[in-house]
């Protein structure tokens, strides 16, 4: 989380710890009736390819709808991918056989959003960061040390430990959420909105519990978010998705200072900064409508429905290319890549 | 609209809550929702409330609306261009509600009924308090969904609030709310819901109603950045009391309240590269059976003996417009957020529930 862009040279010539290329994720849509027959496909991820460096974070931001999430689960297995390869490690998951696939799941946790729900109400919080020692037979060699260790490793007293996530708080129980995810010496952590359901001030104490985490053991985050601001503190590089695809991929602070795809422009322009004098100067590029829908996106660039280039500057000559071709991720000479036929950089903040 | 705004600087006040109290007897004791609120909204301005979830924002402004569940124990004061409505009877009030003060919630569905289509549900809103023809009330409806920038508004007055987005449903609750030119437009998380680029659709659309119509608004929200972007002046509240009160600028350049400075070192930045977040120690207070002294005073960098024993008055400094609540308020003058919190990711917290960290 604390490298800068120049590091991003010396980042590229490591091998990646996590690799996905071409993820297609597509959900069935079924009609009414008894039947419920099959009648189309939401296409919640097309073609998606990243790469996941040691030690890095790689930020994952779009809005409500656009695969972030999907990728994030297609990426550890929690679901199956419709078509595409991940490979941890140099490893293809997809020709690994079952006790392979349990060994390398240990590398790979999770961490969900909402703290209040992925925790099991039932439970002592003990039990609930012993869980995956004990399915993977770890727990019987010291793993009540362990736990105890575990828990003071997230800010939290290993003595409160037979208590129960009720009785605490929204950030502790996130803590707790990020316990459970380290008892297996992951080496990959997926962070699905991790401090979204949180209030400002209990925020920032998980960030920074991530931080001082990540530089401790050496982890890598795929860092899935809604929130542009967060994601800028917390990701080394960014990916932008919109509607299933990728449409920008930058180190974070070039994504701010030079973002080249329309829609990255308009969601950084969007955004409200806290300073009353900026945000009275600010210029916005407001984009209209609403996300189309992912069971019928839009032909060619899926953006070119509310991309304010395309309706504002293309003649109807360029706009063509966007209705008939899907624009490649690739460098279009702004120094980073973007899909869009027409990228320019723009300089918003 | 900027403070210089002749509207915004008349000092005409349209909407005066003084000391307003709710309090609701639970099983679990009784609930200080809201512990002595008071403001003034003039004209025309737009009054930004911020806090954290469980702060008594929407509780304070359903008082106001009169729309608060029958348990609720209110006292104080609430008068709306001088009437008091807190001793307003339901017919008073329903009128105010009608046409003097509305309401946009988060959730759109809220103030939509499902079975009509949104044409009619307009109208209906303009029939109700006013003397025209159905045809006519039915053109205002067409004519103020166009106003907050419904594409196609002839066509979309046919469709029921089903068939439309959650940024297109929020836009007709604002038709809705600017219907019959209110005075006050109070506007409670309006956009918590929705994505950043619908979010900055729908902001448009607010204030486009409040010029419209002239009203002032009371935009609610825990988002600092909106509150920066929309407020001419800002209120602070923390555990059912507003902590500081000033201008846009006074409270985000020179806070005056450890909890203020605390919430803006905590956030993480779109416009600054920041390495490390300076976040609060532990976690907003329950307002069940509260204990003396100042809220703030367990998660304060500050804090003294005195800050247990008394809860400090929200009171101007050498700015007799910039109100803050704390005994060492001139303390946290000029500095920044570093310089009073501890960048530490995690003190060890003692484990104590208090709900409202989740946002609702
Ligand atoms: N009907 C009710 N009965 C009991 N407690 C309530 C009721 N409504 C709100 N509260 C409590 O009042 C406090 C303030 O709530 P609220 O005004 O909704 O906060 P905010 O809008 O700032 O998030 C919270 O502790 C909340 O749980
Ligand atoms: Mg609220």
């Amino acid at each position: 989380m604390t490298e800068t862009a120049l590091d991003v040279e010396s980042t590229t010539s490591r091998t990646p710890v996590l690799s996905a290329r071409d993820i297609v994720k597509h959900f069935p849509v079924h009609g009414g009736g008894i039947l419920r027959r099959r009648i189309g496909d939401v296409h919640a991820v097309c073609g998606v390819s990243f790469d996941l460096y040691p030690n890095e974070t790689l930020g994952l931001v779009g809005e409500s709808g656009c695969g972030k999430s999907t990728t994030a689960r297609v990426v550890l297995n929690l679901q199956p991918a419709t078509a595409g390869e991940v490979s941890f490690e140099g490893q293809n998951l997809n020709t690994l056989g079952r006790k392979e696939m349990r060994r390398l799941r240990r590398s790979m946790q999770i961490v969900f959003q909402d703290p209040y729900a992925s925790l099991d109400p039932r439970i002592p919080v003990n039990e609930i960061v012993a869980e995956p020692l004990r399915i993977h037979g770890l727990y019987e060699n010291g793993g009540k040390e362990r736990v105890r260790e575990l828990l003071a490793t997230v800010g939290l007293r290993p003595e409160h430990g037979n208590r129960f996530p009720h009785e605490f708080s929204g950030g502790q129980r996130q803590r707790i959420g990020v316990a459970r995810a380290l008892a297996l010496e992951p080496k990959v952590l997926v962070l699905d909105e991790p401090v979204s359901a949180l209030d400002v001030s209990i925020q920032a104490g998980v960030l920074n519990l991530l931080q001082d985490l990540q530089s401790e053991l050496g982890l890598s985050y795929l860092f899935v978010s809604h929130d542009l601001s967060v994601v800028r503190h917390v990701a080394d590089r960014i990916a932008v998705m919109y509607l299933g695809r990728i449409v920008e991929l930058a180190p974070a602070e070039e994504l701010f200072e030079r973002p080249a795809h329309p829609y990255t422009q308009a969601l950084i322009s969007a955004i409200p900064v806290p300073d009353p004098r900026k945000e009275r100067t600010r210029q916005r590029i407001v984009i209209t409508g609403d996300v189309p829908s992912p069971a019928n996106p839009p032909s060619g660039c899926r953006f070119r429905t509310r991309c304010p280039k395309f309706a504002n500057e293309l003649s109807e000559g360029e706009r063509k290319l966007c209705i008939d071709e899907v624009p490649e991720l690739v460098d279009r000479g702004q120094g980073h890549p973007s899909a869009c036929h027409y990228a320019e950089t723009a300089q918003l903040l | 609209m900027t403070p210089t705004d002749p509207a915004a600087t008349t000092g005409d006040t349209v909407l005066e809550v003084e000391d307003l109290t709710v309090q609701f007897p639970t099983d679990e004791g009784l609930v200080e929702a809201v512990r002595g609120v008071s403001y003034e909204l003039r004209r025309g301005e737009v009054l930004g409330i911020v806090g954290e979830s469980g702060s008594g924002k929407s509780v304070t402004s359903l008082a106001v609306m009169g729309l608060l569940p029958k348990t609720a124990r209110v006292s104080g004061s609430v008068r709306f261009n001088g009437t008091e409505l807190l001793e307003s009877g339901d017919k008073e009030l329903s009128r105010v509600r009608g046409r003097g003060i509305s309401m946009v919630f988060q959730d759109p569905m809220t103030s939509l009924n499902p079975v009509y289509t949104i044409g009619d549900q307009i109208a209906e809103t303009i029939l109700v308090h006013n003397d025209i023809t159905k045809q006519a009330a039915r053109k205002q409806a067409v004519e103020l969904l166009e106003t907050v920038h419904i594409p196609n508004p002839e066509q979309r007055a046919k469709a029921y609030p089903h068939e439309l987005s959650g940024g297109m449903r929020q836009r007709v609750v604002i038709a809705i709310a600017m219907a019959n030119q209110p005075d006050v437009i109070i506007a409670d998380e309006p956009t918590t819901a929705l994505d950043v680029t619908v979010q900055a659709q729908i902001l448009e659309a607010l204030r486009t109603a409040q010029k419209e119509t002239g009203a002032a608004m009371i935009l609610i929200t825990h988002d600092l950045g909106v509150i920066a972007g929309q407020a001419d002046r800002v209120m602070v509240m923390y555990a059912g009391k507003p902590v500081e009160k000033g201008t846009a600028d006074e409270v985000f350049y020179t806070p005056r309240m450890p909890y203020t400075l605390g919430l803006l070192g905590s956030l993480p930045r779109l416009d600054i590269k920041t390495d490390r977040l300076t976040p609060i120690a532990g976690s907003p207070p329950s307002v069940i059976n509260m204990p003396p002294g100042c809220p703030f005073s367990p998660r304060c960098p500050l804090a003294e003996d005195i800050c247990d024993q008394e809860e400090p008055p929200l009171e101007p400094g050498s700015n007799p417009e910039h109100l803050a609540a704390c005994h060492f308020s001139y303390r946290v003058e000029g500095h920044e957020p570093t310089d009073l919190f501890r960048p530490v990711a995690d003190d060890p917290l003692p484990a104590g529930a208090t709900e409202g960290e989740v946002r609702e």
